[in-house]
């Protein structure tokens, strides 16, 4: 198989019911975290024990499915050992993969594990090939995945430039900011992805029903509010509405979902090696539905590239799915910008 | 302890830009940060322009570096960066770890800027290890975490913290600027140097929360450690980073250097301080606590009261 049609399908697992849906619907990958803040979706009820991490490799490997591990938040001095104690865990567990942003991290794995597949998380903020090229040239990282702020021509320049996998986002809630470089969270409740693992951490959220509408307050910051007619979405920062000159509206971005399915030739032929579907906060249903259209989708994508086409079906189910019910191409798209 | 100045966050005029930097000459700051950082389709000084600044200001006898941009996505952009990176007379601030690929080539020294996520003492070993000789700290760092950092702090690596200005804190390929304006990035106008310190962004009720800079969000509060240069001195830091803004630049940095010189109480310069601000202290990073927090007046208003 030439590496330009090896393209991989690779689907968030909260859980194990999450991990076991990915895989029975045709994952090639699935991702998950510790139940820690050693990963960037540290939250309550989510991510993996030991025994279920077991038994989710198990699972998965049984059937012919990898398991990547995220550790892709920053451990801090006085943390480190958790981290490191991490990787060294996910040896033990034969995962596939671990998915790092940490420099420092990554020359633990690095020296110690030097059979160990390491890939760039998305939280290495890592924009542009010669960034990558230095993940690659001092630990051997074998992927990337890119920021949500590229475009495809600027993606595409990156590919050509390494030797390294590159990983996009497909599907799923949309970072407006470039990742690893986001302190939003952190300076209105004081934890932040690269911290803490969080972004507007719900014990920060305070819904309130008030004269004016339905208020969503993190850590007292007004966020949002809502009339009568209006979906609450969960309040991410920075996808409330404020007021800049006056004017109120998205002033960051609107509570919408990436969906790349149109650009899935395009990827392919310029040899993305993988989509990622986020979403490890989300439902078992949720990753059923989507990865089950990703596969479709791929597949189809696979097969005959020249006549592929969205069929308005996944677009149907994709978006039941989807956060504030509307898609977006992102920063692939330019006028996104 | 040694006083820089950061490089300008915004977009100003060409003329504003070079006034600036003359009046910074005559300043009694140390270090000057110099480019741009933000956004690759501001010009009204290009990398030549840059170095023009720099050769005054080390006439001026300032140690000066030249700051690489934070956001690398294009080609050019990056052809902007082994300008800087190779441009053999000045020090360079990496602002992304591109940058720190181009410099470590050189073998020359560099400064690992405040947009390296640098954490960790092992993160910090390492980019010793390829030529860093100063490191600033992530804004969202706290003192306890600094202390920790410092502990184990490479022979030879000088530590620079953030103390005064709006926080940067994100970054985007998204101009929220432009999309304020309702215009597509690549057709901006240019509009960002409407706003010499920043849109501010105000939530429904009013309360000023971020500042709008372009592809730049940073803090609608201004970060000011002014209450705490003796800490930072017991906890070994070396360099204390004043950010630029429109206004009053040379008199905070003459603030900031008459506390640090034990010629002016600190809780004076603050109060001073006030009225030379675009909005409001923070100061809760350092703290430990969310960063739009404020300890230090309050702080300061109880001592009073008692």
């Amino acid at each position: 198989m030439s590496p330009k049609a090896s393209l991989e399908l690779v689907c968030p697992a909260g859980n194990l019911p999450a991990l076991k849906v990915a895989v029975d619907n045709g994952a090639d990958c699935v991702y998950m975290g510790f139940k820690d803040n050693t990963n960037a979706r540290a939250f309550a009820g989510l991510n993996f024990d030991q025994a279920s991490a077991r038994e989710g490799v198990r699972y998965a490997h049984a059937r012919g499915a990898k398991v990547l591990l995220a550790l892709n938040t920053f451990p801090q001095s006085d943390t480190w050992e958790r981290w490191q104690a991490a990787v060294d865990n996910a040896v033990e567990l034969g995962i596939d993969a671990v998915i790092l942003a940490d420099p420092g991290l990554m020359r633990y794995a690095a020296k110690n594990y030097p059979n160990l597949r390491l890939h760039l998380s998305v939280q290495g903020s890592a924009t542009n090939y010669e960034a990558i090229n230095f993940y690659h040239e001092h630990f051997g990282i074998q992927r990337a995945v890119i920021p949500r702020v590229l475009s495809l021509a600027q993606v595409e320049q990156v590919v050509k430039n390494t030797p390294v996998e590159i990983e996009l986002f497909g599907f799923g809630g949309l970072c407006v900011m470039v990742e690893g470089r986001c302190a939003l969270s952190s300076y209105a409740t004081g934890e932040s992805p690269n911290t803490c693992g969080v972004c507007s951490p719900a014990k920060a959220v305070r819904w309130e029903q008030t004269p004016t509408g339905l208020e969503s307050r993190l850590n007292g910051i007004l966020l949002d509010r809502y009339g009568k007619d209006e979906n609450a979405g969960y309040p991410t920062l920075c996808k409330g509405r404020f007021e800049v000159n006056k004017e109120t509206y998205y002033a960051i971005e609107e509570p919408t979902s990436l969906n790349t399915l149109e650009m899935l030739p395009e990827m392919i032929a310029m040899g993305i090696a993988a989509i990622k579907i986020e979403g490890r906060q989300r439902s078992p249903a949720y990753v059923e539905q989507v990865t089950k259209v990703w596969r479709s989708a791929i597949d189809s994508a696979k097969r005959a590239p020249q006549s592929y086409a969205v069929n308005p079906a996944w677009m149907a189910q994709l978006n039941k799915v989807a956060e504030g019910q509307q898609n977006t191409l992102g920063a692939y798209h330019r006028p996104w910008k | 302890m040694k006083l820089a100045l950061g490089p300008i966050l915004y977009y100003w005029e060409r003329e504003t830009t070079f006034s600036f930097y003359d009046e910074i000459a005559a300043s009694p700051v140390d270090i000057v940060y110099l480019g741009e950082t933000v956004c690759s389709r501001r010009h009204t000084l290009r990398t030549e322009d840059w170095i023009e600044v720099a050769e005054k200001l080390t006439a001026a006898g300032k140690e000066v570096v030249l700051s690489s941009q934070a956001l690398i996505e294009s080609e050019s952009d990056l052809k902007t960066l082994r300008r800087i990176a190779g441009n053999g007379n000045f020090s360079v601030e990496a602002n992304d770890m591109g940058a720190v690929h181009l410099l470590s080539a050189t073998k020359l020294p560099f400064v690992a800027g405040p947009h390296i996520n640098t954490y960790n003492p092992q993160t910090l070993a390492l980019l010793a290890e390829l030529g860093a000789n100063r490191w600033v700290m992530p804004v969202e760092m706290s003192r306890d975490a600094l202390v920790h950092m410092q502990a184990a702090r490479p022979v030879g690596m000088e530590t620079e913290v953030f103390a005064y200005g709006r926080l940067p804190l994100a970054f985007s390929a998204r101009c929220f600027t432009a999309r304020h304006h309702n215009l597509p990035k690549d057709d901006c106008q240019f509009r960002c140097m409407d706003y010499v310190n920043g849109l501010t962004l105000k939530t429904r009720e009013g309360q000023p929360f971020l500042a709008l800079n372009g592809t730049q969000t940073q803090s609608a509060s201004v970060y000011n450690l002014i209450g705490e240069l003796d800490a930072m001195r017991e906890t070994g830091v070396d360099v204390v980073r004043i950010s630029p803004q429109a206004f009053f630049t040379a008199k905070i940095l003459r603030l900031f250097r008459e506390v640090m010189d034990n010629r002016l109480p600190a809780q004076t310069a603050n109060q001073q301080m006030a009225k030379l601000m675009p909005d409001q202290a923070c100061d809760g990073y350092w703290h430990g606590r969310p960063g739009i927090e404020q300890s230090y007046l309050q702080a300061a208003s109880a001592e009073d009261a008692a």
